[in-house]
């Protein structure tokens, strides 16, 4: 049997005494490329958040490479891509450089950057398709190619596992492709991947397993679902991408 | 220029390079981690040190240096636990502070003109052992800054991919606010409390406007800072005026200068120096997230 990645096991996790995720249990195992599928407010972002460990579990547990979440220290086998690049400030920064800080849990804070360091960067850029940005400021970018400089950002820490909170949400045909490929190429060398979204794309044909979240629980854990027409969603009407919003307010202090 | 022949004016020179080069080589985090304005929120809890150290006979400046740090601490730990109340809780400890440290100066049997040196700079009456002290700790926040830009960049540029990424994030964010207590209080004896943010903040105002990158606005800062740190103390020797407001009148007025040649200088190329980024076709419809 290949050995879990990720476990989470009865997780509880509630904001304001509200319950999101009401009795989850997962594993991911190593090679395994894991969709997490689900309406807005189904819980699915949540879950990604308490895998990592930015969000405390009220009660259950989180195991990354065997070991407790709150033991875990071995954050260069993680790459994490977010939603978004956060807000900005107004300082330009370039998107090597925010690349770079990928670096970081594999070098840890003391230690500057090397040419090792600069060799993962360069590749991470060339594997999302932006080596030819390295020295814009992301600001410059559009937003699609911002959120390949995320991936590019957990790629140079050459992870084991990549944990991705809707990458392809919003983003435009050329760069899901790009995206694609740099995916493919990240599970064809033996990684792992557990993303959340709520429409596959041309991400599709890479996903070996499904996870589908609904008002806190898992309702399925197989196969991807089979759109219904141009339906990317599994055939519950309660992931419909299209379906009617759920309330917005607990997830806009993401 | 022969007004640098005195001991006086050459230490106010290097006091006010020091922390020219420093102050804006620990704004950059603070402007980029939106909190522009806590130098001088930091500025206001030290003067209730000075306040203490006046009273009590005791050194006003490492009484200041105290009273700030720990001010520091508190504010980040209001930070950290949540944004709502974090606001409200600033301006108490803010205005506590300036309240505190007039009423405790008032106190003591020191003069207004005093705490006008606390309040305004005075670097022309700043001692050798003064000057041993800024040059001191202006370095070590300057090495500190310079050698952990990668971690501090992550930190201050995405808080939560720092943490996943297994970075001492409580840590750094402790070092930077003592690392800000630090300058502000150096920094208080040559711009004084009212104008320390203004020496953080110009410089990486200035800067942004023409540079790309991180590394090189950080750089462009420094250079800038340094200029108005010499540039306001001979502005300030040779028409007789406030030195810490000369220093802080060059910075703006470079801010001023660069804005207009940049804009200037966009108007005249004409060609953005950048494509604009392309509108994004809505392939995928967005459920608000």
């Amino acid at each position: 049997m290949t050995p879990d990645v990720i476990t989470v096991t009865h997780g509880v996790v509630g904001y304001d005494g509200r319950p999101v995720l009401r009795d989850v249990s997962l594993n991911v195992t190593t090679g395994e490329v894991v969709a997490v599928l689900g309406a807005n407010g189904s819980g699915k972002s949540t879950l990604i958040r308490a895998i990592l460990g930015l969000v405390p579990l009220s009660a259950g547990q989180v195991t990354l490479f065997g070991r407790p979440i709150r033991q875990f220290r071995q954050w260069h086998r993680v790459g994490y891509v977010p939603q978004r690049l956060g807000a900005g400030s107004g300082v330009p920064a370039t998107v090597a450089e925010v690349v770079a800080a990928g670096r970081l849990s594999r070098r840890g804070i003391l230690r500057p950057p090397g040419r090792v360091d600069r060799a993962a960067v360069a590749e991470a850029l060339r594997a999302v398709g932006l080596a030819d940005r390295a020295k814009d400021p992301v600001t410059t970018l559009s937003g699609g190619q911002q959120q390949r400089t995320l991936i590019a950002r957990a790629l140079a820490g050459r992870p084991e596992v990549l944990i991705l909170d809707e990458p392809t949400a919003g983003v435009d045909a050329v760069s899901q492709e790009a995206f694609a490929d740099a995916l493919r190429e990240f599970t064809d060398s033996g990684g792992t991947v557990l993303l959340v979204a709520h429409e596959l794309g041309p991400l599709r044909p890479l996903i070996s397993r499904a996870i589908v979240v609904h008002q806190g629980l898992v309702v399925h854990d197989g196969a991807v679902p089979e759109p219904a027409g141009h339906h990317a969603a599994p055939d519950h009407d309660h992931v419909h991408p299209h379906g009617p919003e759920e309330p917005a307010g607990l997830w806009s202090a993401q | 220029m022969s007004l640098f022949q005195y001991e006086y004016m050459q230490l106010a020179l290097l006091s006010a390079l020091v922390i020219g080069l420093t102050a804006p080589a620990l704004g950059i985090y603070l402007v980029q981690r939106r909190l522009a304005l806590i130098g001088d929120g930091i500025g206001h809890v030290a003067l209730t040190g000075v306040g203490a150290g006046l009273l009590f006979q005791t050194s006003p400046v490492i009484m200041a240096v105290i009273a700030a740090t720990i001010g520091a601490i508190l504010i980040e730990l209001i930070r950290e636990r949540g944004r709502t109340s974090g606001d409200l809780a600033l301006a108490l400890l803010f205005y506590g502070g300036i309240a505190g440290g007039v009423v405790l100066v008032g106190l003591s049997d020191s003069t207004s003109a005093h705490l006008n040196a606390y309040l305004f700079g005075a670097l022309s009456t700043t001692s050798r052992g003064d000057v041993v002290t800024i040059v001191v700790l202006g370095t070590a926040v300057l090495l500190t800054m310079i050698g952990l830009r990668p971690a501090l960049f992550a930190i201050c540029h995405d808080e939560e991919y720092a943490r996943v990424s297994g970075l001492p994030v409580r840590a750094l964010n402790l070092l930077l606010a003592i690392t800000t207590a630090i300058t502000v209080t150096i920094a208080m004896r040559a711009v004084g409390v009212l104008l320390i943010s203004a020496l953080m903040v110009v410089p990486v105002a200035t800067a942004q406007q023409v540079t790309r990158g991180f590394r090189s606005t950080m750089a462009a800062a420094m250079a800038l800072g340094l200029f108005a740190g010499g540039a306001g103390i001979w502005m300030a020797a040779l028409a007789d005026t406030a030195p810490g407001a000369s220093v802080v009148v060059v910075a703006i007025a470079s801010f001023v200068v660069v804005t207009v040649l940049a804009v200037g200088w966009r108007r005249i190329r004409r060609v953005r120096p950048h494509p604009a980024p392309t509108p994004e076709p809505h392939e995928v419809v967005l459920n608000g997230s």
